[in-house]
């Protein structure tokens, strides 16, 4: 068994204001998740924005020291305590991709040179076998080199560009990609053609994801796992079929009830969300100011992790 | 009724002309919700701009007109001439990102009173725009707050309070909520809703998320390559696309509880500078024919209501 994520007690603070007026964000709060498996998996880390999705990834992708904790990725430490991966061993297991295609590439400079490099660099190949090695990158997500050669951002759709920023992560062959939000800046239309590549890939190569998103819809479609975030602590994590279909944290009910779906109209009732940074602060359950179910003991006791019979957590003291 | 009649506006650049809306001819009843869709580059902000009358370098309007349905104290319909003598008054408009909307190094009581600024009861004003805010959801300290300090779907919130100050006729939404995360979005969404209802003004909301327009909208209008392609009720275009294109858009949306493969739209949209000759979504059409690529389709009514501009309609009946 590998282990494809695992984090340990992972908290990240913060501090916001000046020195003497600071106010601290709790943007990590004891973050535990284990992903164990033989076979190449996609998990889902959903949640709002402030929730803490991306300081997470940004942990994993070695962009962000954590306060406390640890964290590993596919066998390798990559926060916490303890031997990490060189730098060319770490960028050979994980790689990103961003949110927007169009900051990701810089609009001065070709497209292939930065495939190019990562195949010099990281795979450490010729110039020629790094043309060779570009095509057939190239070609496992749809794109043929010779439309890619000397051509600059600005003349690519966001889809497609997407796509080359997906082709020159999967050049070093790395076991994990972290994908920040890959869809959101794509256009409804092309954003399916995206995530079925994520898919394929996963088929074709052994390719896990950590795929970051708001967006339940397309969390529910690809993934095995997923993740509930809400102000900087795991809500709910579990099978994403089991979570989505039968949510049991009364927040990740409020967030499948916010979807604005094409199959049932909304009821019209609404949930108020309080002043942001105070949420960070409260000790107990962070949900509680906007839950329907808050009692004593929520505003006053962070709950513990309750694992069920389908092997899911949920961190709820109204769930037995 | 408002009368968007063959609207060709352009956009001119150093490569020469482009027209970025091409021929919109349409007509909306008062007192509804219409959502506008399609992707990217589509023309539904630059339709948008030119209903609000906002319309100068590089934007021009070539040809057509927009009837709004009023007139002014002298008795002439309102155009898109003198339209800019409403504004906020009758016509308001709601931008994509309040962060960059609002003056983020004034507080948001001066940016109200902009509005009215020879007017000299001030307070007054103020006072009633403090019981608005609270109507709309927010806290009354809300509008002494600078921008930076509120969250994002408050910001949101002061724009449509904003908007909607003067209970205008149209309200002209430009993707409100793309930015924000889906609870909120659902609030900010429903507001509208509910000042409509109250009000019964006319909302124009773009959005990309059919989700949205699912939800909130009475009538759709699908764009497609700076041209209409389907008008209709709301229900009967999820009902019944009667475009291709449309067809696709709804098919290519992943829904929670169904794990049927899904397949987005293949290819991408012509260029609107190359030749555009027949119907525009032929190259991506799984049902293009010979005709599709030599003749462009009209938009004809084929049921009560529900206008497509497609040569196949037929098949989908």
């Amino acid at each position: 068994m590998r282990t494809v994520l695992k984090t340990e007690k992972l908290h990240k603070v913060y501090t916001l204001g000046s020195l003497f007026r600071r106010i601290k964000i709790n943007a990590l709060d004891d973050v535990n998740l284990e992903v164990v498996s033989d076979q190449p998996v996609i998990v889902s880390l959903v949640g709002e924005s402030g929730s803490g999705k991306t300081t997470l990834a940004k942990v994993v992708l070695r962009l962000v020291e954590p306060s406390a904790g640890s964290a590993m990725v596919c066998d390798h430490l990559v926060a916490g305590k303890g031997t990490k991966p060189t730098k060319r061993e770490f960028l050979t297991t994980v790689q990103p991709i961003f949110q927007n295609p169009f900051e990701a590439f810089s609009s001065y400079r070709t497209v292939d040179s930065y495939l190019e490099r990562t195949a010099i660099y990281v795979n450490q190949l010729s110039r020629r076998e790094a043309i060779d090695a570009i095509s057939q990158a190239l070609a496992s997500v749809g794109l043929k080199y010779a439309d890619v050669k000397g051509k600059y951002p600005n003349q690519f759709s966001g889809g497609e560009l997407q796509r080359v920023s997906v082709a020159r992560a999967l050049l070093p062959h790395p076991k994990i990609i972290i994908a920040d939000e890959p869809v959101s800046m794509i256009d409804a239309s092309l954003r399916m053609n995206v995530i079925n590549l994520f898919l394929a890939l996963k088929r074709d190569f052994g390719t896990s994801f950590l795929y970051i998103t708001h967006d339940l819809a397309t969390a529910y479609y690809i993934s095995d796992y997923i993740a509930v975030m809400y102000r900087g602590c795991i809500v709910e994590f579990g099978q994403a079929r089991a979570v989505l279909s039968e949510p049991q944290h009364p927040y990740t009910k409020l967030l499948l009830d916010s979807i604005p779906s094409t199959r049932w109209k909304w009821e019209r009732k609404i949930a108020e969300s309080d002043i942001e940074t105070k949420e960070y602060r409260f000790t107990g359950c962070k949900f509680h100011n906007r839950c329907p179910l808050a009692q004593d003991i929520c505003r006053q006791k962070r709950p513990q992790v309750v694992r069920l019979s389908d092997g899911r957590d949920v961190y709820c003291h109204l769930v037995q | 009724m408002i009368r968007l009649k063959n609207l060709v506006a352009k956009y001119t650049t150093v490569r020469g002309q482009v027209a970025a809306v091409d021929g919109v001819h349409l007509e909306v009843p008062d007192g509804i919700i219409l959502g506008v869709a399609g992707e990217s580059g589509c023309g539904k902000t630059t339709l948008m701009k030119v209903i609000y009358g906002d319309i100068g370098f590089p934007l021009s309007l070539a040809s057509g007109s927009v009837e709004y349905g009023f007139c002014t104290e002298r008795g002439e319909p309102v155009t898109t001439t003198n339209i800019r003598d409403y504004w906020f008054k009758r016509i308001s408009y709601i931008p994509q990102s309040s962060m960059s909307a609002l003056n983020p190094v004034i507080r948001i009581n001066r940016q109200f009173v902009d509005f009215r600024r020879n007017s000299k009861r001030e307070a007054d004003i103020l006072d009633r725009v403090r019981q608005y805010v609270q109507e709309l959801g927010l806290p009354a300290e809300a509008i002494d707050a600078y921008p930076h300090q509120l969250s994002g779907g408050m910001r949101q919130r002061i724009m449509v309070a904003m908007a909607t100050f003067f209970h205008p006729d149209i309200i002209l939404a430009d993707e409100p909520t793309t930015a924000l995360d889906v609870v909120v979005q659902k609030g900010i969404l429903l507001l509208l809703m509910n000042l409509q209802e109250k009000m019964k003004n006319t909302i124009f909301l773009v959005s990309h998320d059919m989700g949205v327009h699912y939800q909130i909208t009475h009538r759709m209008l699908i764009m497609y390559a700076a041209k209409a392609v389907e008008y209709g009720d709301t229900n009967a275009v999820f009902e019944r696309p009667l475009h291709p294109y449309t067809r696709l858009l709804i098919e290519s949306l992943p829904t929670i509880g169904d794990t049927q493969t899904r397949q987005g739209v293949a290819g991408r949209p012509p260029s609107l500078w190359s030749d555009l000759r027949g119907c525009r979504f032929a190259d991506r059409c799984p049902f293009a024919r010979e005709i599709c690529r030599m003749e462009e389709p009209q938009l004809r009514e084929y049921c009560a209501g529900h206008m497509a501009a497609c040569h196949f309609v037929d098949r989908f009946m």
